[in-house]
């Protein structure tokens, strides 16, 4: 069976990834330093060109970038190629400002797919699966990238999209599904309805990449079980291309990052150092070969580890732990990003105060969010039909907002803590 | 004419009730009506007290979120059927009833009951025209 999707790229020595770093970044840089005016800005500002990057040594001279950045530069702003060599844009749920768009030619899609594939061959992926990519498809990243690498492998692949349950088991059955795609929650619920339907016997399932949400080992080892298969995670963002940017092998500690395509640093969120591999920071990935939309440094906010240790599958990609949280305030509620500033705006909007309080909790292996607000006079009415009449006003903003349902909870005045200092917004109950 | 309900957020957990009451209590107001509407995470809870004024400035002082509403009170038979002529005049008119509770009164032979409906002029004219009174505060004992 084939082990590895780009064997002489998957398994080459430390030297060789090494070498393609320093001549891609070189090159990146220039391309950036001539199409994107505002990040040339941004490296003039601390007085540095081209000529001072000469290898991966010098790539902590650049400047990072943010999703601040992303919001200024929104829509256009970062482009490395003119409209007419793009092929298409992928982005992230939330509204203006909080969403991000990326760009991609045809060459960025291809190595994308690329990557993607090889974590579906990691996977035990041949051409002989059935592959059933059950993320969503259109602006989100999951379908289209895991769907494109399931072509590249050779998969019969079943593009189900999210959702419709029923018809979603129908085909794993019918078709004989040997790899499913979708969200670790989504997983879990698939796995929930093939027992109380009584399936177990009618599926073939042998394997699942499940990413896109935090997920726990508890939960990986319930889906196995469950489903009778070797669960692989696979991590990505849509600002550096989507899922793919790294990916489980059989050995299941760690991702592999795809370092002929990205570089992947830590560092102090709060300094900006470098540290060393081994030490908990944020996770910052370089771009080497994105050509539409090449991000140079860009800071996912994911607090992570990497790790060099050799891996029992013969790849030599350096690892990262699965995230272990954030450095910043961003929740992912369902796979999808969740400021609790966008909640506060909704509140303020519709005449509620900004003492609020946001619970996540994972019930049934599916995230749940809940907002819990305070009643106020001006809210207030001796009509229950009045009050659960702005109740759901304020559900249908937060769901316009935030893009999923939220449960809106009001309470009595006061009762939620003022604190001294920093606010506690959320309260994040789920055991990951 | 009308007398004035108030009404009050309150969340359902436990001890929410009993803690409005002793204010009440404490502050020597009595309690003539109570009514509770409910959805599963909160309640509006409506009175009637006999000194609506000084109930509220109690209980926005203790930090409720609360309202004062206009209400009709009817007095009606206190016998089997008693109400029926009440609820025929509604239907007849076509007035919606929002919601509707009793008052605990002490005068034989009678009972009382608050309303508080979508059309408050129609329904008064309607009772009217058939020697139904509204109750006024004075009547009720309240202030």
């Amino acid at each position: 069976m084939k082990r590895y999707y780009q064997p002489e790229i998957e398994t080459a020595s430390a030297e060789q990834i090494r070498a393609w770093q320093d001549e891609r970044l070189v090159k990146q840089v220039q391309h950036v330093w001539d199409s994107v005016p505002y990040y040339r800005k941004k490296m003039e500002e601390r007085g540095v060109t081209p000529a001072d990057v000469r290898s991966v040594d010098d790539l902590h001279k650049l400047p990072f970038l943010t999703k601040d950045d992303l919001r200024e530069c929104y829509p256009y702003g970062l482009m490395g190629k003119p409209v007419k060599d793009c092929v298409r844009i992928q982005s992230t749920s939330g509204t203006t400002g909080r969403r991000v768009v990326a760009f991609y030619t045809q060459h960025d899609l291809d190595l994308w797919e690329d990557c993607c594939a090889r974590a579906i061959v990691a996977a035990g992926g041949t051409d002989e699966d059935v592959c059933q990519v059950s993320y969503g498809y259109g602006l989100f990243t999951g379908g289209p990238g895991l769907n494109g690498g399931s072509h590249k492998v050779g998969c019969l692949t079943l593009p189900m999209s999210s959702g419709n349950t029923e018809r979603q088991l129908q085909f794993m059955t019918d078709l004989g599904t040997t790899i499913l795609c979708c969200t670790p929650s989504y997983a879990a619920y698939l796995a929930e309805s093939i027992h109380e339907r009584g399936l177990r016997d009618k599926i073939k399932l042998k394997a699942g990449i499940f990413g896109a949400e935090a997920w726990s080992e508890e939960m990986r080892r319930d889906v196995e079980k469950q489903l009778g298969i070797k669960a692989y995670d696979i991590y990505g963002l849509t600002e550096i291309s989507g899922p793919g940017v790294s990916f489980e092998c059989e050995e299941q500690t760690g991702m592999h990052v795809n370092e002929d395509h990205f570089i992947a640093e830590i560092i102090d969120p709060n300094t900006g150092e470098v540290l060393p591999d081994g030490t908990k920071g944020e996770l910052v990935f370089t771009s080497l070969t994105k050509e539409a939309f090449p991000l140079l440094r860009y800071r996912t906010r994911d607090i992570c580890v990497l790790s060099r240790k050799k891996c029992s599958c013969g790849r030599t990609f350096v690892k990262m732990a699965k995230p272990m949280g954030r450095s910043d305030d961003m929740l992912i509620v369902k796979g999808v990003n969740v400021f609790p500033s966008q909640i506060e705006t909704v509140l303020l909007e519709q005449g509620y105060q900004a003492n609020y309080q946001i619970i996540v909790d994972r019930v049934d292996h599916t995230d749940t969010l809940e907002v819990q607000v305070e009643m106020t006079p001006e809210n207030f009415s001796d009509s229950l039909a009045r009050i659960t009449d702005m109740e759901k006003t304020l559900v249908g903003a937060l769901k316009a907002m935030l893009g999923i349902y939220a449960k809106v909870k009001l309470v009595a005045p006061r009762s939620i803590t003022r604190s001294e200092g920093k606010a506690v917004r959320v309260i994040d109950k789920r055991k990951i | 004419m009308t007398i004035q309900q108030i009404s009050v957020f309150l969340e359902n957990r436990a001890g929410q009730l009993a803690e409005i009451t002793k204010i009440l209590a404490d502050n020597g107001i009595d309690l003539r009506a109570l009514s509770i509407a409910e959805t599963a995470d909160y309640g509006v809870l409506r009175m009637i007290v006999d000194d609506p004024k000084r109930a509220t400035g109690i209980l926005l002082d203790s930090g409720y979120v609360m309202s004062l509403t206009p209400v009709l009170a009817v007095s009606v038979p206190d016998a089997p059927g008693g109400l029926t002529p009440v609820l025929n005049l509604l239907a007849e008119g076509s007035i919606d009833v929002e919601y509707m509770y009793s008052l605990f009164t002490h005068v034989q032979g009678k009972a009382y009951m608050v309303f508080r409906v979508s059309d408050e002029a129609k329904f008064t004219a309607l009772m009217q025209e058939k020697g139904i009174a509204t109750c006024t505060p004075e009547e009720l004992g309240l202030k």
